[in-house]
């Protein structure tokens, strides 16, 4: 049973970390079609930006540096590299590579190849006794702070004009601007929610990771595309069940299959559910016939 | 003239659709920009509106406005509602409205609900989920909300029942007097109870311009344009039959039968029969 608990809530955890990397994705594919790869360098940006501050500053600064740094190195990113090629998406897909690839090296240049412990305050480095459990405080934290952020999305997108803009935007991008709304500003700013959310999700990787190093934003990268591409492009909620469902899929094979077997598990559901959708009507009567 | 196209030039695709448009549009009534399939009334819409990339240029309200980016020529006061609608399936009545609100205008929600108060009745509902009429209500709504200068409007009655035809052109009818349109409608009836001025183009040029009266009047001139009697196997000339006077007769017919078109009969004789 405490097995059950402690793999639950870190599998939550894990997900709770997919969740926060994968609606920023999620977000800024659906408005503008674009495939961020340079969302993992903003993990690994805020993760650096709280490992530098931790031990200086009361660790909520260190946080919000880190959001502060995903946010601001997003919105540069969108206005200077990308908004230009709106109209070319290759070369916009070859540029978000190019800045996945050298923002890492760039950390790498300045402060190693090692991973570099981040060692979290006394609150969050304990554990809490949860029916016979004894589970790591960041766990609960990591689950709070994407619940927070789920539910401040859905405030966001369902209550404020920018939020209506950006709905609509996901359906028709050029109505929007023909009703004389400037979708650019709307671009801009779901640039920067998804970085912010970025390196809040780098900062609490460090703690959950107990370090940070260059690529450890590129790796947690591969596993938000795996959540947005089964959650849906565009979807929060979908995002948020799918990260859910992979962070404890993962737990859950690697301690009962074998270690390492997770990220295969993790690909295995990503390919089932590509396959289910493309053959919905294969899947259906095959449940018909097995019902 | 609120509007003016010198020389406007678009090439979509490799293709060369607009090839030096030029005209302009009356600051009062309505005028029709007409023509065949595919002869780029659409395109020469979306040029005004700035949604392709078009050479030549463009005044708005005495301004050149062929520079600027869509959202700010929409700001100087233009309502458009597009050829396919598009209207946002996802969001309710009243967020696809509210979306359309401008800074700096007044919002007109009680003309807007007074002209289709079945709007207001299904605020809650989702856009995609109305019929064809309503969705093109909320596009057509959407361009009466703002104080516009100019509304430009792009077959507002394709694919849809006779009756919502005939509610549709009651409805612009009211719009025209308070707005200038700049109306795209392969209905020659109803290009005839509302238009002024008409555009015909053909091959992406202007072939013809006058009175819509004039031009509808000369059967041989209006085939020859409009190719109407082959492309819809329907005559502009009066046919022998008379109309039936009831609510389910094609909105053409009314026309058709009733030559010179200020007798017109009132959209409200074919709408009497409605529930
Ligand atoms: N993106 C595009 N690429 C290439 N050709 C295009 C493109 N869009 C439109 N065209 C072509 O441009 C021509 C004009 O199209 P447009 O939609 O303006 O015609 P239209 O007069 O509005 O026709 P309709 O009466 O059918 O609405 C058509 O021949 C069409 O095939
Ligand atoms: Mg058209």
């Amino acid at each position: 049973m405490s097995t059950l608990v402690l793999l639950t809530l870190t599998g939550l955890g894990l997900g709770a970390l997919y969740f926060l990397i994968a609606s920023g994705l999620s977000l800024i594919f659906g408005l503008m079609d674009v495939l961020n790869f340079a969302h993992g360098a903003l993990v690994t940006a805020g993760a650096y930006a709280a490992w530098r501050l931790t031990g200086h500053l009361p660790f909520a600064v260190a946080i919000a540096a880190a959001i502060a740094t995903g946010a601001a190195l997003a919105a540069l990113i969108e206005t200077v590299l990308i908004r230009p090629l709106y109209s070319r998406p290759k070369d916009q897909i070859l540029v978000t590579v190019g800045l996945g690839l050298a923002l890492p090296a760039l950390v790498q240049g300045i402060w190693g190849a090692d991973a570099r412990q981040l060692q979290a305050p006394k609150q969050l480095a304990g554990t809490v006794s949860l029916l016979g459990a004894r589970v790591p405080t960041d766990r609960f934290v990591l689950i709070a702070a994407a619940i927070v952020v789920l539910a401040a999305l859905k405030l966001f997108l369902s209550r404020t004009r920018y939020g209506l803009v950006v709905r609509a935007g996901v359906e028709d991008r050029a109505m929007v601007t023909a009703l004389g709304i400037d979708v650019r500003k709307a671009f801009t700013l779901v640039f920067a929610i998804g970085g912010a959310l970025a390196g809040l999700a780098g900062a609490l990787g460090g703690v959950y990771f107990g370090s940070v190093s260059p690529d450890q934003g590129t790796s947690l990268l591969v596993f938000g595309f795996v959540v947005v591409v089964i959650g849906g492009m565009g979807r929060t909620d979908g995002v948020a069940l799918a990260a859910a469902a992979v962070g404890l899929i993962q737990q859950f094979t690697n301690y009962y299959a074998a270690s390492g077997l997770g990220d295969f598990a993790a690909v295995a559901i990503l390919a089932v559910v590509l396959l289910a959708r493309g053959n919905r009507d294969g899947v259906r009567r095959l449940i018909r016939r097995a019902a | 003239m609120i509007l003016e196209l010198d020389d406007v030039h678009v090439t979509l695709g490799g293709s060369h659709i607009l090839q030096g448009v030029s005209f302009s549009v009356a600051p009062i009534g309505v005028t029709a920009l007409l023509g065949r399939n595919g002869v780029g009334k659409t395109t020469t819409v979306k040029a005004i509106l700035g949604l392709v990339r078009r050479t030549g240029r463009i005044d708005f309200g005495g301004d050149p406005v062929h520079r600027l980016r869509t959202h700010e020529i929409v700001r100087r006061g233009i309502g458009y509602a597009p050829e396919d609608r598009c209207v946002f399936a996802k969001l309710t009545v009243t967020e696809n409205l509210a979306l359309a609100e401008r800074r700096g205008s007044a919002h007109a929600y009680d003309l807007v609900y007074e002209l289709f108060p079945e709007l207001k009745a299904r605020s809650a509902q989702a856009v995609g989920t109305l019929s064809g009429g309503q969705q093109q209500m909320v596009a057509i709504a959407r361009t009466l909300l703002n104080d516009n200068r100019l509304i430009v409007v792009d077959e507002p009655t394709k694919g849809l029942a006779p009756k919502v035809v005939t509610e549709v052109a009651e409805v612009l009818e009211r719009a025209a007097e308070r707005v200038p349109m700049l109306l795209v409608e392969q209905n020659l009836a109803l290009v005839r109870r509302l238009a002024g001025d008409g555009v015909v183009l053909a091959a992406g040029q202007v072939v013809h311009r006058g009175p819509v009266r004039e031009l509808l009047a000369d059967a041989a001139l209006t085939r020859e344009l409009l190719g109407v009697g082959q492309a819809r196997g329907e005559s502009v000339t009066p046919p022998t039959r008379p109309a039936p006077s009831g609510g389910s007769i094609h909105p053409l017919a009314i026309v058709k039968d009733r030559q010179p078109p200020d007798e017109v009969s009132p959209p409200e004789s074919t709408r009497s029969d409605a529930p």
